[in-house]
C-alpha cells in the first residue's frame, strides 16, 4: 500500500460521517459473507456504527457525507489532519450527493423549508474535496462494498486500484438485462461510470448517475438521443444535477 | 450434407427430445420496445412453449454460450508456503434452439479464431463441443444485410438445420447426433418434389433478404477511406458505450485480470469481453491511449469486422445480423456508414 503513503499490513482505518444518510457506512458492514475477512483485512479504531471506542491513531480515514455546516468543516480538518489517506466515500462525499441540490435554492429559502421557524447553521454543500485534499473517491449511492473490497484489498497489497472507464451499459450487458432506453425510459447508463453492476436497470429503474460521469462521457449525443426519445434538456439536466457529479459537465443542452 | 424431411407436427417432439436430455437455451420474449415490437433473447428454457420460434431477432447474440461476458479461467490457493491451481474447462451438455443461418454462421467465426487457430481455446471447444444446435429458416429480419455477406444461408456448424417447405421441414442433417435424433421422430428421405420446394422457399427468402447493398471490394475501400470525414461524423455521435460489441455474435476482444479473495488465500483469472470501443481499450503500460478518440475507436471496430479479419480469415467477421445497429442508441448502423464511404468515392 505504499503507493498511497500506508506501510502496515492491517491498515488502522476509522469511518466518519457528516452530512448524509449512512447508507454507505452501512454497506462496509453488509455482505455478511465476507465481512468476517473485511474486517479481518484492517483495523478498526473508530467506527461508530459498528464498534465502541474512538481511537485517534488511524491511517486511513474514510468520510462518509457532504460537507454543510462550519463546525463540520472544523471536524474534517482533523481528520484530515490526522488520517496519512483520506478516502471519500459515497457520492455525497464525492460530489456533495442528493444534499447538493439545495445549492440550486436560497439559503434561507431553503433553511425555512425544512427547519420551519427554528432555522438551523447552513452553509452551501461541499464535497469533501471542496473543503480538503482527498487521496481516494469511491462513487456511489450507496456505495457497492464489493468495489470497496476490491479497493482495500488492492491498498493492502500495494497494487494501484483503476476504477472502470466504461459505463453502465457494459454492466447492463454483463448481467443480460434488456435495454431501458429500448423499452422507453430514460437512462443516465451510457454516460454514467460503471462499477455498481448495473442493479437499478436490472431492477427496472434508468440510471440516475449516482457513480458520476464515466470517463469522457459524449454528453452532447446523450442530451441529442434523449430527445430524439421524447425527453426534454429539463429532464435529463435535472437528473443529472441529482446526485451532483456531473456538476460543471452537466452545462446545457443540445442546440 | 445429409437431407431429410420432418413432418411439422414433430418439431414440437424434438424439441422437447432435446429440452428432456439437456439444457435447452431458446429465443424467449423478454419484454416489448418503445414501437410497440417485442424484444427477445436467447435464454434458457425449461418447456416448449417458453420460446417464440417466430422471432425476428434477439437483442444480444447467443455468443455468450461460448464466450461469457465474465469467466473464470483458473483458481489458486495458498497454502502454507504453498499453493494450488484448478483449471475447469468441462462444460455440460447444452442445446441451442432455433439459431438462425447468421448466427450459426457467426459460430464458424469464432471456430476459426478459438478452434482452428495458433491456440485453440479449451474453454471454447468443450463449449462448443457440448452444444447440440438446432438451426430455422426464416424471413429477414429488420435491417440486416446478412445476403451481402452470404451468411443467410449455411452448410455446416450446426446438427440440424430446419427449413419450412409447407407440410413438412426439410432438414439439413449435421452430425450424427442430430440424425439420431430425428430419426427417432420419424424422418423421411427427401424425394425430388421436396428438393424443389425447398430451393423455392431459399429463392423466396432471399429475394426479401436483397436490399441493394453491395460489399464487394470493401476491404480495399476501407483502406482507400482511412482518413475520411465520415468516421469523425459518426464518431462525434458515439457514446464509447461498447455496447455494440457486446450484442454483436462475434466480437470476442476480451481482457484477462486477477481476483484475489478477501481472505487474500485464493485467487482466480478472469476473462472478460471488452470491446474496442470502449474508452480504455488501447490504454497501454504507462497509460498512453493509441485510439484516444471515439472516431478512432469507433473506426477500427469496421476494420476489424471487414478488413483486418478477412486479412487473417479469408472473410469478413460481420455476419450482417444488424444487432449492433439496433442496439446503438446513438443511431449507428453499419449499412448507412458503409453506404456513405461508398457513395464518397463515387457510384
Ligand atoms: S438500461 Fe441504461 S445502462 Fe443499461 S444498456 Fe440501456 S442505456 Fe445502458
Ligand atoms: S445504475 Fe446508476 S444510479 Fe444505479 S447504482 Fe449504478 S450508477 Fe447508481
Ligand atoms: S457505435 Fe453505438 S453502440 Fe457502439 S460504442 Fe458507439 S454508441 Fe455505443
Ligand atoms: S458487426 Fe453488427 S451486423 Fe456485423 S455481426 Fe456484429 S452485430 Fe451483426
Amino acid at each position: 500500500m505504499r503507493y498511497l503513503k500506508i506501510d502496515s499490513p492491517r491498515p488502522r482505518i476509522a469511518v466518519f460521517d457528516f452530512t448524509d444518510c449512512e447508507g454507505c457506512e452501512l454497506q462496509l458492514a453488509n455482505k455478511e459473507e465476507t465481512l468476517v475477512p473485511f474486517l479481518n483485512a484492517v483495523e478498526i479504531v473508530d467506527f461508530r456504527e459498528i464498534a465502541t471506542g474512538e481511537g485517534e491513531d488511524y491511517e486511513i480515514a474514510f468520510v462518509e457525507g457532504a460537507i454543510s455546516r462550519s463546525d463540520e468543516v472544523e471536524r474534517l480538518k482533523v481528520i484530515r489532519g490526522k488520517a496519512r489517506l483520506l478516502v471519500a466515500l459515497g457520492s455525497c462525499a464525492c460530489f456533495g450527493g442528493v444534499n447538493r441540490m439545495k445549492n440550486a435554492y436560497d439559503l434561507d429559502a431553503a433553511n425555512a423549508e425544512v427547519y420551519g421557524p427554528t432555522p438551523k447553521e447552513t452553509l452551501p454543500v461541499r464535497s469533501v474535496k471542496e473543503v480538503v485534499p482527498v487521496d481516494l473517491e469511491i462513487p456511489g449511492c450507496p456505495v457497492c462494498k464489493d468495489e470497496v473490497e476490491r479497493i482495500v484489498r488492492h491498498l493492502v497489497l500495494d497494487v494501484p486500484f483503476a476504477f472502470h472507464a466504461y459505463p453502465v451499459c457494459v454492466e447492463c450487458k454483463q448481467r443480460f438485462t434488456t435495454c431501458l432506453m429500448e423499452k422507453g425510459q430514460l437512462c443516465l447508463g451510457p454516460i454514467v461510470r460503471a462499477g455498481c453492476e448495473a442493479p437499478c436497470p436490472a431492477g427496472g429503474l434508468g440510471c440516475w448517475g449516482c457513480r458520476g460521469p464515466a470517463e469522457a462521457p459524449n454528453v452532447e449525443e446523450f442530451f441529442a438521443l434523449a430527445k430524439a426519445r421524447g425527453f426534454t434538456d429539463g429532464e435529463v439536466s435535472e437528473r443529472m444535477a441529482f446526485f451532483g457529479g456531473f456538476e460543471g459537465i452537466a452545462a446545457g443542452g443540445t442546440r | 450434407m445429409l437431407y431429410k424431411t420432418l413432418r411439422k407436427e414433430a418439431f414440437r417432439s424434438v424439441v422437447e427430445a432435446i429440452l428432456a436430455g439437456s439444457e435447452g437455451v431458446g429465443p424467449r420474449r423478454v419484454g416489448t420496445d418503445r414501437r410497440g415490437k417485442p424484444i427477445h433473447q436467447f435464454l434458457p428454457a425449461e418447456r416448449f412453449e417458453d420460446m417464440d420460434f417466430s422471432y425476428d431477432t434477439t437483442e444480444f447474440s447467443a455468443k455468450t454460450y461460448f464466450l461469457p461476458f465474465r469467466e473464470k479461467l483458473s483458481t489458486y490457493r495458498f497454502t502454507d508456503g504453498d499453493w494450488e491451481q484448478e483449471i475447469r474447462y468441462r462444460a455440460e451438455p447444452r442445446a441451442l434452439i432455433g439459431l438462425h443461418a447468421c448466427d450459426i454462421n457467426a459460430l464458424l467465426r469464432l471456430d476459426k479464431v478459438f478452434a482452428r487457430d495458433w491456440y485453440p481455446s479449451p474453454y471454447y471447444l468443450s463449449r462448443r463441443r457440448n452444444t447440440f444446435i438446432l438451426g430455422i429458416d426464416h424471413d429477414p429480419c429488420e435491417g440486416a444485410f446478412c445476403r451481402a455477406l452470404g451468411t443467410d444461408t449455411v452448410t455446416h456448424g450446426f446438427d440440424l438445420f430446419l427449413t419450412d417447405i409447407g407440410e413438412s421441414y426439410f432438414a439439413a442433417v449435421g452430425s450424427d447426433r442430430g440424425l439420431a435424433l430425428i430419426e427417432g421422430f420419424g424422418a423421411q428421405p427427401i424425394t425430388d418434389e421436396d428438393s424443389h420446394r425447398y430451393v423455392a422457399e431459399r429463392k423466396r427468402i432471399a429475394a426479401l433478404t436483397e436490399n441493394g447493398l453491395n460489399l464487394n471490394n470493401l476491404p480495399n475501400l476501407l483502406d482507400i477511406e482511412f482518413k475520411s470525414p465520415i468516421w469523425a461524423k459518426w464518431g462525434a455521435k458515439c457514446l464509447s458505450c461498447g455496447t455494440c460489441a457486446m450484442v454483436c455474435p462475434t466480437c470476442y476482444c476480451h481482457g484477462v485480470y486477477e481476483r484475489i479473495s478477501m481472505d487474500f488465500r485464493e485467487g482466480a483469472k478472469i476473462r472478460q469481453l471488452h470491446s474496442c470501443t470502449l474508452v480504455d481499450f488501447a490504454v497501454v503500460a504507462g497509460g498512453h491511449n493509441f485510439r484516444p478518440t471515439p472516431e478512432s475507436r469507433l473506426k477500427y471496430r469496421y476494420y476489424h469486422q471487414h478488413r483486418g479479419f478477412v486479412e487473417q480469415h479469408e472473410e469478413p467477421k460481420c455476419v450482417g445480423c444488424n444487432r449492433c445497429g439496433r442496439a446503438c442508441l446513438a443511431g449507428i448502423t453499419p449499412v448507412e456508414v458503409i453506404r456513405e464511404l461508398q457513395e464518397e468515392v463515387g457510384p
